[in-house]
């Protein structure tokens, strides 16, 4: 099996911001703030190897243009099942875990009405109505797990249906018959992971399948083997190495999508 | 509405039209943390849209303002809202607006403001968008035969403008090209079961399992098929474990050397659990597909034949889909009662 290029990834980090003028700097201006975060939490996880002072010149160099763009949808919409509602949801309780103030929420409804759309996925015989279906379980698991509210989920059904991902490769996919993308190391082992079912795929395969993502010369991930490399993946692909316990990769905790130092820090100060 | 390029690159400062307005610059507080750099076209431009937007005037100049805004942010959804509101205090022509958004759609398909907007515009129309967005969304789904908002967009346009007439036939199109096509599966499910014209799931499940059946024995490997026939009988398991072309297609697909068996195991299990009661080829098609080493432990016992058929499918699959040894290790510790 091949070896985590760890030094490699973070060049790659550093230097996407250098290069305005290529394809991958256009393609990502709208995501300028999105990619400070995963390029920074991707440095974090990856620890020692990290320059403190190239990184701080890295996060300066962030103030960039960004387009901000505004996920709000009309909630008269009957369509709840928008993934932008669930991620709304999740991203909220979130923050509200962070600074401590979740008692603001209706914990109860919120949690109600994320295991209805938990339930309403699996009950469905044909779960198919979402390419997203597996970003929709990750935002349902996260808010609950961080609700407390877990013990709703049917972990066996839905454990079945997420270790069904991993294919031949040891990749996983997003839904059946679709092609495995490193990505969803982190959407389906992260849900794996906090309703303790991730031993019900071969961490092995997985593994092999990520590490033969990455570029081994200019650093970076991609989505698959040999595909053009990006932040995004990169983040992924290195939060599930995480999962996965690769040494010298920091614990990532599966709900708040931050390092577990980091977690435990904020509510530590609490 | 005006395309004409040189128009557009006008900013409304430099427009006589706009002197009467002031515009209203972004309150990001008094010590805002990483404030983002806009480029000052990008300001202006939001700047201008916020003065109109906080005072609600829907007038064709703002109209021509959404579109600039929404040129350099197809995602802002406040901007697609207000460009809603003055659509419809100018009552302009909605099928002009679907052509516009159609233009705007080629470059951002999976945008989720673009196809809401869209579903807005189609909903004032009535029935008779039906047609167009049935004919849109097959472009889209030509060229990316799993987009998740295509299909969102198809459902609800044949739930609630019509034109269900050809979708199974459109839909037997898209399995005729790729079989594996899960969308397309998940589609002939919704029109077998929501459909006005086909009578139900009850009355389609004849012909649906039959077409089902062929496809599996086709490709065993697919998985798609597989759950589109357990989901022929939802609600309906006793329906399921006496129809016998079910067990039959089984005992076909583990009888068949050099085919993957998993998925066909996997239904035996299920099936089971619900209550099938096994024939003796079912039961040898399955001990001719255990390793040897599983053949010393599996158990005998007669009293409990139907678990010790579980347990033998079980040790097949812990090789036979090995990656997931440990998921049908616990299923096998579920079978003991």
């Amino acid at each position: 099996m091949g070896e985590l290029a760890a030094d490699k990834h973070v060049e790659y980090i550093l230097s996407v911001e250098k290069r305005k003028d290529s394809v991958e700097s256009a393609v990502m201006e709208h995501l300028r703030v999105n990619g400070a975060y995963w390029g920074l939490t991707t440095l974090d996880l990856l620890g020692d190897v990290v320059d403190s002072d190239e990184i701080i010149k890295w996060i300066m160099k962030c103030q960039h243009e960004s387009v901000p763009s505004t996920w709000w949808k009309n909630m008269d919409d009957d369509d709840a099942l928008c993934l932008q509602v669930v991620l709304l949801v999740m991203l909220a309780i979130q923050v509200l875990a962070l600074f401590n103030k979740l008692n603001v929420l209706d914990v109860d409804k919120v949690s109600n009405f994320q295991i209805l759309l938990d339930c309403k996925m699996k009950m469905d015989p044909f779960p198919e109505t979402s390419g997203e279906k597996s970003i929709h379980v990750f935002c349902c698991v996260a808010a609950l797990a961080i609700t407390g509210a877990l013990h709703y989920v049917d972990k066996d059904l839905l454990g079945w249906w997420l270790c069904e991902r991993q294919v031949k490769s040891g990749g996983l996919n997003g839904r059946p018959e679709k092609l495995p993308d490193v990505c969803y190391s982190w959407w389906v082992l992260s849900s794996l992971t906090m309703i303790d079912r991730a031993h019900w795929i071969s961490k092995e395969k997985l593994l092999k399948f990520i590490l033969s993502c990455q570029d081994m010369e200019n650093g970076g991930i991609s989505d698959r083997p040999d595909d053009t490399v990006d932040i995004f993946h990169t983040y992924f692909g290195v939060a599930g190495l995480s999962f996965l316990e690769y040494p010298g990769v920091k614990a990532i905790d599966p709900a708040h999508a931050l390092p577990v130092d980091v977690v435990d820090r904020i509510f530590f100060r609490q | 509405m005006n395309w004409e390029e040189d128009e557009e690159k006008l900013l409304p400062s430099q427009r006589p039209e706009w002197s009467d307005v002031s515009p209203l610059p972004q309150d990001d507080g008094p010590n805002p943390v990483v404030p983002i750099a806009y480029k000052p076209e990008f300001a202006e431009t939001m700047d201008y849209f916020r003065a109109v937007y906080r005072a609600d005037e829907r007038s064709p100049r703002a109209l021509q303002l959404t579109h600039q805004a929404i040129l350099l942010n197809p995602g802002n959804y406040t901007v697609w809202h207000f460009r809603r509101l003055i659509l419809e205090t100018l009552s302009k022509d909605l099928q002009q607006e679907l052509d516009y958004v159609s233009k705007i759609a080629e470059k951002n398909s999976k945008n989720y403001q673009i196809w809401h907007h869209r579903r807005w515009l189609a909903e004032k129309l009535g029935p008779d968008a039906a047609g167009r967005e049935l004919k849109f969304t097959e472009k889209i789904l030509s060229g990316d035969a799993k987009n998740y908002h295509a299909w969102s967009h198809r459902q609800w346009v044949l739930q609630s403008l019509g034109g269900w007439d050809d979708e199974l036939e459109y839909c037997h199109q898209l399995l005729e090209e790729d079989i594996f096509n899960n969308s397309a599966w998940n589609q002939r499910y919704f029109i077998i079961t929501k459909s006005p014209l086909l009578g139900g799931l009850q009355a389609m499940r004849e012909s649906e399992v039959k077409y089902t059946v062929a496809a599996i024995l086709a490709n065993p490997e697919n998985e798609s098929p597989w759950r589109y026939l357990r989901g022929l009988y939802k609600d309906d398991p006793k329906s399921w474990i006496h129809d016998p072309q079910v067990s039959t297609l089984c005992l076909k697909v583990l009888t068949s050397s050099g085919t993957n068996h998993v998925f066909a195991l996997s239904t035996v299990l299920d099936l089971l659990s619900h209550g099938l009661q096994p024939s003796r080829e079912l039961r040898e098609a399955v001990d001719t597909l255990n390793p040897a080493s599983s053949r010393l432990d599996s158990q005998e016992n007669s009293s409990s034949t139907k678990d010790s058929l579980g347990n033998t499918i079980c040790s097949v699959l812990e090789h036979a889909d090995a990656m997931r040894v440990n998921y049908w290790r616990w299923r096998k510790s579920q079978l003991i009662v």
